[in-house]
């Protein structure tokens, strides 16, 4: 930071950095659309790869979070590319801002592409594999599904900033974040299992909302502590 | 500057000394359990290497908190090592412990067990390391993006624990774990002796990795020394050109 002046106040940098990411994918439609095709063809493959045409219950809710996961795995690969390949680190660097703006835009633009993905996803899901009374079950699957996407969002941008600098980044993507999203996985698994099972409750149970809340507080508080060493050059 | 071979040998003396004392006890002190008879045993040996194994990945990330703060690279290395060896210790953890389930509850692998199941997720998430970090040319950049690794990895550890807990509802019953507290008073002696002595051995294989690290490093240094004193001329670019990461830091 050796500019004259202030730094721009960091929500600025973000919200700039996070128009750019939006607007780059409005006008290539790049990875979103490539995220729910993906999706729905993982659908596909379950129901003949389970031979069933209804879903219900943990087997719906554990059929529904690994596709989402694949899924959100495509978008989180491409995170960083474009600032990789054509010097958008570099032109970050120079300016005069908080390095922390890039993690909040780039943990915004994530969770933008997984709420439009689940936007397309989940009434395929609901098409496809009829689950009974997703639509009563709605607010509570929407809160699992949201509190999923935000660790998704964190961990996914943290694991695609340090993938996007291997030789190898396609393979250390997926493999450093899947472990590192266990947790995160079977909370919203097994919190959604209920929720799609005709005789369960219709809300969630607290323990797996608390949990999931608590790894996205933890996860967010890690990455906003070393995200900061990703970016220094 | 040979800093990591000092009391090395003490602490080889040590390690096989206790670890001699404590196969000893294992088979010729410790009472045989009541339930589980001679198979039992393993659990001197399994859960030490497990509590080792997970200490050093702890270690591991505290180390890179070293590394990151002071930029140093011996704590780059300290993680380093201490994640290697903890993935080879853990490796043995899993191994006995799944020959333990088999042996006491029939099965290779209880999904049940939820220390076992977290355990494994932690392995999984450790095993990592390496192809993130070897994947990296740059070693500042290799040390500094490891160091996060571990740091995101340690600090996950205890999150792996809650969610595979939370997840089983029904908990194998189990006749020694470390929290109940039912060890009689021999096996506890027997059980603290051996955890002693695996911790040790974890502290030397850490201490001769780092030296024979250290040496290699000092040896690359002599020799590149040497060629530039004899032929100043021929060796003065490629020489200059690998010694470049190395003064950097």
């Amino acid at each position: 930071m050796t500019g004259s002046g202030p730094p721009a106040p960091a929500h600025r940098a973000a919200l700039a950095v996070l128009r750019k990411d939006l607007l780059l994918e409005l006008r290539t439609l790049e990875t979103v659309p490539a995220m729910a095709l993906f999706a729905v063809a993982t659908l596909v493959v379950f129901h003949f790869g389970l031979n069933r045409d209804t879903l219900s219950g943990q087997l719906a809710a554990g059929v529904l979070t690994v596709t989402l996961l694949f899924a959100a795995m495509l978008g989180t690969g491409r995170l960083f590319v474009a600032e990789r390949e054509q010097g958008g680190f570099d032109a970050f660097l120079l300016a005069p801002v908080d390095r922390t703006a890039m993690l909040f835009a780039k943990v915004a633009a994530l969770l933008v592409y997984l709420v439009v993905l689940e936007l397309i996803a989940v009434p395929a899901f609901a098409l496809l594999l009829s689950p009974p009374r997703l639509g009563v079950a709605l607010p509570g699957v929407a809160l699992m599904l949201a509190l999923g996407d935000l660790a998704l969002a964190v961990i996914g941008t943290l694991v695609s900033a340090l993938a996007v600098q291997t030789r190898a980044r396609d393979l250390i993507g997926p493999i450093v974040g899947l472990p590192l999203l266990i947790p995160a996985l079977i909370a919203t698994a097994r919190g959604l299992g209920p929720l799609l099972d005709r005789h369960g409750s219709v809300s969630p149970q607290g323990k797996w909302v608390a949990f999931l809340a608590l790894y996205d507080l933890v996860g967010a508080l890690i990455a906003y502590a070393v995200f900061d060493f990703l970016l220094e050059d | 500057m040979m800093t990591h071979s000092r009391h090395l040998r003490g602490l080889a003396i040590a390690t096989a000394v206790t670890i001699t004392a404590a196969l000893t006890l294992v088979f010729f002190y410790a009472p045989l359990d009541a339930d589980q008879g001679f198979v039992q045993k393993i659990f001197y040996l399994h859960v030490p290497l497990a509590i080792v194994s997970l200490c050093g990945f702890v270690l591991g990330g505290i180390f890179a908190i070293g590394y990151l703060r002071t930029g140093r690279r011996i704590w780059d290395m300290r993680s380093y090592c201490a994640i290697h060896m903890a993935l080879i210790f853990s490796v043995g953890g899993i191994v006995t412990g799944s020959i333990w389930a088999k042996a006491s509850w029939g099965h290779w692998w209880v999904w049940q067990e939820p220390t076992l199941v977290s355990y494994l997720i932690v392995i999984l998430m450790f095993a990592t390391y390496q192809p993130l970090r070897f994947s990296i040319e740059d070693p500042e950049r290799q040390s500094r993006y490891a160091a996060v690794f571990a740091i995101v990895g340690g600090a996950f550890v205890p999150l792996n624990f809650i969610a595979v807990r939370l997840s089983v509802e029904f908990v194998h019953p189990r006749v020694l774990n470390l929290e109940g507290g039912a060890l009689p008073g021999s096996m506890k002696l027997v059980f603290y002796i051996s955890l002693v002595g695996i911790a040790l051995l974890f502290a030397t294989l850490m201490k001769y990795e780092m030296a024979a690290k250290e040496t290699r490093a000092e040896t690359r240094r002599l020799r590149r020394a040497l060629h530039a004193c004899e032929d100043p001329g021929a060796t003065d670019r490629p020489s200059r050109r690998t010694a470049a990461p190395v003064g950097a830091h």
